[in-house]
């Protein structure tokens, strides 16, 4: 039945993650943007709240808790704070998350225990690739078959890559001898492996989240280190990347919303707050609007998800409606600021560099 | 209590009988009356009224958890079929809303069991509030309402403009319009009250109706009150005047009459969606006769400008469509719905707006032609942008509940 009240326990949850977004998170997020690496302390202190390890499978010490509606109640309350802080506290699962679903028992056993133990250890995902007309599902980037091993050859970029990581999810084009080739395969490659070098990108926005352009140039890797993934799993792995990003990306617009908002109720004109006049007030009624509206898109995705069934029309919606509201708020978040909008002092700035990159990014993140 | 987008097994029946209705007795004759503005729809009057009303056989509704969503998916069912033909159902409509809102269990009875009654002959009901000189600003409206206490009857003078269902209420016998009036102008907002005036009342005369735009099949009446007697057991609410207070946003009656939106434009921005959605329908099924299926996991630099246009629609219409769930389920589970409620109507109707115009863009000669019914949609849509409080209400109402500012702060 239609409902759309979260269960007591996503509200603690929620409850939890929006002040820790509001107090660790936010208070840094412009230091992280223009140092362009996130905050150690806050990032080990999210660590301890286990947000990751509470979807990861039991078996490996995890909590089993696996939704991908709770895991976008915590992207957006995260992103609220900072997306680039966000998506590096949420790096774990980039491999954590593949490895759960599609590792073999001995991959999950070896991989998972360490994002969950200890300090807190970043994952990386390579996925998208630094062409204009890169195609998500046909990438350029090959894996072939050679006896016991698998050859990675190509670039991507807008990969995640941490101080301390250890592992890199590589998302190929798989071809070889096998009848059934030419599909999505994914695998698991150590950050030391020979052929691979990482150079540091600089992006418009996500500051607070180094990610470099990883070249693979016969990569070797053993055959086992493939994920026991088929294109439909990668495909579906894709729209969870996109209905985790909305979420971040309403959680942005929410912030950048809320900002403006307050401003207009302090800034005045002709001695009246600039919220006062329509020209404003409707602006933020349409931001808030939008807001909602992106939000219940990303949620029908989620249930679609956790229900098991195809997400990926609902998965798109969400996305480029995010996509596209989230532009809209945080540029007119500019603009309700005015010439402060565009200093490096207030937030809507950063917002609107942050969202910019939806149009880009795939899979930054996952439920 | 868990976030769900599954509908109940009682909605989804609800929502399978009213599609199929729609589909069986709404879109034959949706030309027909586009075309013949002003004739009362027969066939679809007499439907209603002998069988349509009776609602789907075995339906094990949930009322109580889910009925106000039941009823936003009835309102999109019945819209997609013809948007003009479902203001013409003989039901209380929002006069029924009104009387359900603010009225006495004896007002209740009295004024709604004759819609329930077996046989007979249609009746409908109506609300009055628009005037020439004000619309979206009901606090200005002129109509007058004196006690006369030789005759224990309220007096009504003045004139109503865009009565939804007005020629119906106002003429048959059993029917009733529920009249907004003032009982002391001094008063302001706080002397507004509202009568419930029955058909062919002495007093109350129909003027005519609207040419417009789109929903043709609806009858938008003008009424004129002179000297319209209604008894004093016809007042909704007490006659008690509330003296405006200078440092308070408004008054409680008035509110307390504006709080009747908070139920309706739920469902009227269902009713936009199942426009919206009727265009969206034929716009992808003509497409797929063309041989192009939209690629939901295509590359975004793969994506035909016909297939982004779909999407970023579709997306629309959905967002439109969970808000006003949204609002619906607030209803029912008792939250106050005010911000909810206008944050879905102002998304649905203009989202609607731009899909059913798209639509037609996007079919050319095709939607243009009154071959198709494309074209009727796009007339049909707009409304949805403008009654029930226009866009930019509805704005004003996020606007001042999101800066908690007060009417007199932001106008």
């Amino acid at each position: 039945m239609i409902d759309f009240e979260p269960s007591e326990e996503q509200a603690l949850i929620i409850e939890t993650v929006r002040q820790f977004a509001e107090n660790e998170i936010r208070p840094l997020c412009r230091e992280a943007d223009e140092s362009g690496a996130p905050p150690k302390s806050v990032v080990e202190a999210a660590h301890e709240l286990g947000l990751v390890a509470n979807a990861l499978p039991e078996a490996q010490g995890g909590g089993g808790e696996r939704s991908a509606l709770t895991g976008v109640l915590v992207a957006e309350e995260l992103a609220w704070g900072d997306l680039a802080i966000a998506l590096a506290i949420l790096s774990p699962s980039l491999v954590g998350l593949p490895v759960a679903d599609f590792g073999s028992e001995s991959q999950r056993n070896e991989l998972l225990p360490p994002l969950m133990e200890g300090a807190f250890k970043p994952g990386s995902l390579a996925i998208v690739e630094p062409r204009f007309d890169f195609d998500v599902y046909h990438p350029q980037t090959t894996a072939k078959r050679d006896g016991d091993e698998i050859l990675l050859d190509g670039v991507k970029c807008q990969v995640p890559w941490l101080e301390g990581g250890e592992h890199v999810v590589v998302v190929a084009s798989e071809s070889g001898s096998d009848a059934n080739s030419g599909g999505l395969a994914a695998f698991v490659v150590p950050r030391e492996t020979a052929g691979l070098s990482a150079e540091p990108e600089l992006m418009m926005g996500l500051g607070g989240l180094p990610t470099v352009e990883l070249t693979l140039s016969g990569v070797r890797i053993p055959a086992s280190a493939r994920l026991e993934a088929e294109d439909a799993d990668i495909r579906r792995m894709i729209d969870r990347g996109r209905v985790a990003l909305a979420a971040a990306g309403v959680g942005v617009a929410r912030a950048s919303f809320e900002v403006s908002r307050d401003y207009a109720k302090e800034r005045e004109t002709f001695g009246q707050p600039i919220a006062t006049r329509q020209a404003i007030a409707f602006k933020l009624a349409d931001m808030a609007i939008e807001i909602d509206g992106a939000r219940l898109l990303v949620w029908e995705a989620a249930a679609a998800l956790d229900r098991g069934e195809d997400a990926t029309r609902l998965a798109r919606l969400a996305y480029d409606q995010t996509m596209r509201i989230s532009l809209q708020v945080t540029d007119g978040a500019v603009q309700v600021f005015g010439g402060h909008g565009y200093i490096r002092d207030y937030l809507p700035e950063l917002h609107l560099r942050n969202v910019s990159g939806f149009a880009s990014f795939e899979a930054l993140t996952l439920v | 209590m868990a976030i769900d987008f599954e509908l109940s097994q009682g909605s989804q029946i609800s929502q399978d009988h009213y599609h199929r209705v729609a589909q069986e007795q709404m879109r034959p004759i949706s030309r027909k009356y586009d075309l013949a503005e002003h004739h009362l729809p027969t066939e679809w009057v007499d439907y209603w009224w002998k069988d349509g009303r009776k609602g789907p056989k075995k339906a094990t509704l949930d009322v109580k958890n889910d009925g106000f969503v039941t009823v936003c998916l009835q309102a999109e069912e019945l819209c997609w079929g013809d948007a003009g033909l479902y203001l013409r159902m003989p039901t209380p409509a929002l006069g029924g809303s009104a009387v359900s809102a603010a009225g006495t269990d004896e007002q209740k009875k009295r004024f709604m069991s004759a819609f329930r009654e077996e046989g007979g002959h249609p009746i409908w009901g109506a609300m009055a509030i628009t005037e020439p000189q004000a619309g979206s600003d009901a606090a200005a409206i002129e109509t007058t309402a004196d006690f006369d206490p030789d005759t224990d009857e309220w007096i009504l003078n003045g004139t109503k403009i865009f009565c939804t269902a007005g020629e119906g209420a106002a003429t048959a016998d059993g029917g009733f319009i529920v009249v907004w009036a003032t009982i002391d102008k001094s008063a302001g907002r706080g002397g507004i009250k509202s009568f419930v005036v029955m058909a062919n009342t002495p007093g109350m005369e129909l003027i005519g109706c609207e040419k417009k735009l789109g929903i043709r099949a609806s009858d938008t009446a003008t009424l004129r009150f002179d000297n319209c007697r209604v008894p004093k057991e016809n007042l909704l609410g007490s006659a008690e005047v509330k003296k405006k207070d200078p440092t308070k946003s408004g008054d409680k009656g008035f509110k307390g009459a504006m709080a009747t939106f908070d139920a309706s434009r739920p469902i009227v921005a269902a009713m936009a969606t199942g426009v919206g959605r009727a265009s969206l329908d034929f716009l992808k099924e003509e497409l797929e006769r063309q041989g192009i299926t939209i690629r939901y996991d295509a590359a975004p630099r793969d994506l035909t400008a016909i297939e982004r246009d779909v999407i970023e629609m579709e997306a629309d219409l959905q967002a439109a469509r969970l808000l006003t769930w949204r609002a619906a389920w607030m209803m029912n589970t008792g939250k106050a719905n005010n911000l909810e409620a206008s944050m879905a109507k102002a998304k649905a109707g203009l989202a609607v707006t731009k899909i059913t115009q798209k639509a037609v863009q996007i079919l050319g000669p095709v939607g243009y032609s009154k071959k198709l019914l494309v074209e009727k949609w796009m007339r049909d849509a707009k409304i949805n942008d403008i009654y029930e409080g226009t866009q930019q209400i509805n704005q004003l109402i996020v606007a001042r509940r999101i800066l908690d500012y007060p009417s007199a702060m932001l106008r």
